[in-house]
């Protein structure tokens, strides 16, 4: 992944977006900031303003109130947004290409910003070649399936080489092997042409796999933002959570505290966790998936550094690629993620007995209201 | 029956010896409708694109205007057109009454509306998205009304069907602003009405299969156009 210079002046940024439709606001963020070289989610559930915000950065839409500057200019007339539209280049979730044939499709953009007919034979031939599709070019667009037209519409907009990527779910309409092998060369390409990207998901997969920082946009607003390991480890609440599914949401009352050391009531069973919150209060305890071990019976005779042990069941066992989620229930539910290696040799099966663990360190604790 | 088999007879007959008469009536209706239908998309298909594509106050208005204006009775645009060319009207002074310059004008006006009509519904259907995707890729307005209206290159070619279609056919106005005048203004149209009341029957049918086969004509080659681009 690319460094962002994020110590460095933006590359574009926005200040105090409104976006309201009928007057519901569907955006109302403070600021935004978009740096060079970097890749920068934006993530949220469905109705957040995720699309509403990449429109308005990249002024397709006019906001209601707020200013999108770039290159730390205002855009303010319609000569600057066709300036700002001459720099970008915007993927959407549909292909949306024109009912012509492939490489009039490409190199229409080219065409618009006049680059002369040697550069624009190159240009295309280039992109068309390395999204695999080279040999598509007198085709029609209609006749292509799913992914050829998104490789088609990714190579219009890699051909323009923008200084600003933005795309809207790309991959969202695909089906999943189609989708997984373009997400493949999507990420080469992003990592070998380093073009600053601003990518609108909301799939956590996606997020983790190609950003170098993430906000989590919900209600039209930002309201977390940071790397992927500081999003999806420790969400800033329980909404962000929920939508990232980031781990184990458990509910429950501190019942005693001793020095940083708090001793969770959930149920009939008592958790361990690092919080300097008072006894009595209420408490949201998330526990990732990754840092839940599953272990054998008898565990007695193992030395761990995990301060919680949950003797239980095996209540479900799902595959997803290599990796197998095991729900636990231990009292309540707790899920693990661990490798499908590990699940074969130790033979699990759903009603078996086992033991979660989980270290006192590794479980996020946020006061709930 | 026998008056219609003779009808079709002649009509065959005129076709085949090249009747100079019944082509120089045939060609004039051919340019006189065809001036009318281009002199229409030229102003049409703009205006449509417009009316499609933008959101404006009182874009309500003008829409149903138009969509009246779509059935527009040509006596009534005769009616109209010919208050205007004569002798002592506003437009008096140009001296275009009784001349096919007359006919086409009237003829304009019955097939704007189906132009602007058959044009603002092609452009409605595009996805909305394909704008927002075509002026992200850099496109001025003007650039991306271009675009879209190549985009629906395919059902505009309705509006032009649907235009020439209805102007050819017509005669109420024709009648009216352009005499029936042989040799000057009588095109296929018209020269049925007056062959019809002078009891010329065969002769009235022979002129309305050839209006037919030229209507067809043109329409077979325009939908060819169409539906060949559609399937490839």
């Amino acid at each position: 992944m690319n460094q962002p210079q994020t110590d460095t002046a933006p590359l574009m940024e926005a200040k105090d977006l409104i976006v309201a439709y009928s007057g519901q606001k569907v955006l109302d963020l403070p600021s935004i900031q978009v740096f060079q070289n970097e890749v920068l989610g934006i993530i949220g559930p469905n109705g957040s303003g995720k699309t509403t915000l990449l429109l308005c950065l990249t002024r397709l839409i006019k906001p209601q109130t707020g200013i999108v500057s770039y290159h730390g200019t205002s855009i303010l007339d319609g000569k600057a947004v066709l300036q700002l539209h001459r720099q970008i280049a915007v993927v959407f979730q549909e292909s949306l290409l024109l009912n012509n044939s492939v490489w009039d499709n490409v190199v229409i953009g080219l065409k618009l910003r006049k680059v002369k007919p040697k550069e624009i034979k190159a240009r295309a031939e280039k992109w068309l070649e390395r999204f695999g599709i080279a040999a598509l070019v007198k085709r029609q667009a209609r006749t292509l399936s799913s992914g050829e037209a998104k490789r088609t519409s990714l190579a219009r907009a890699f051909a323009l080489q923008p200084e600003v990527l933005f795309l809207d779910e790309p991959f969202t309409a695909l089906d999943g092997p189609t989708r997984q092998e373009l997400l493949e060369d999507f990420k080469s390409v992003l990592g070998e042409t380093r073009i600053t990207t601003v990518i609108v998901t909301h799939d956590r997969n996606e997020a983790l796999a190609l950003t170098d920082r993430v906000g989590v946009i919900i209600g039209g607003n930002i309201v977390q933002l940071g790397t992927p390991a500081e999003v999806f480890s420790s969400p800033a609440n329980e909404e962000i959570a929920n939508f990232i599914e980031a781990g184990n949401i458990v509910h429950g009352v501190v019942e005693t505290q001793s020095e940083g050391l708090a001793l969770v009531r959930v149920g009939e069973r008592q958790i361990e966790v690092c919080s300097e919150l008072p006894a009595g209060s209420r408490v949201i305890l998330l526990i990732p998936y990754d840092d839940v071990t599953i272990n054998l019976p008898p565990t007695d005779t193992i030395t761990t550094s995990a301060r919680n042990r949950f003797p239980g069941k095996v209540v479900k066992l799902f595959r997803t690629g290599s990796q197998v989620r095991v729900t636990i229930n231990c009292g309540f539910h707790l899920t693990a993620l661990i490798t499908r290696k590990s699940a074969e040799e130790m033979g699990l099966r759903e009603g078996m007995e086992v033991v979660a663990m989980v270290k006192a360190v590794s479980i996020h604790v946020l006061a709930r209201h | 029956m026998d008056m219609i088999w003779d009808g079709i007879k002649q009509a065959f007959l005129l076709l085949i010896h090249g009747d100079p008469q019944v082509l120089q009536i045939a060609w004039l209706s051919l340019l006189i409708s065809g001036s009318a239908t281009l002199i229409s998309l030229s102003i049409g298909i703009p205006l449509g694109a417009v009316l499609g594509l933008t959101r404006f106050p009182g874009r309500r208005f003008v829409v149903s205007l138009v969509n009246t204006g779509m059935g527009l009775p040509p006596v009534v645009v005769g009616l109209i057109v010919s208050m205007f060319l004569w002798r002592n009207g506003p437009l008096g002074i140009l001296h275009i009454m009784y001349t096919p310059y007359a006919m086409v004008i009237a003829q304009f006006i019955i097939a704007l509306p189906i132009v602007v009509g058959f044009t603002m519904a092609a452009t409605q259907s595009l996805d909305p998205k394909l704008r927002l995707q075509i002026t992200s890729l850099g496109a001025s307005r003007v650039q991306l009304g271009w675009i879209l209206l190549k985009e629906a290159r395919l059902p505009l070619l309705a509006a032009i069907m649907a235009g020439f279609g209805a102007i050819i056919s017509e005669v109420g106005a024709s009648m009216m602003v352009g005499g029936n005048i042989f040799g000057q203004t009588r095109v296929l149209t018209t020269d049925i009405v007056g062959e019809n009341s002078k009891g010329e029957f065969a002769y009235a049918i022979a002129l309305s299969v050839i209006l037919m086969v030229l209507v067809y004509a043109v329409n077979f080659i325009l939908t060819m156009v169409q539906q060949r681009s559609k399937v490839r």
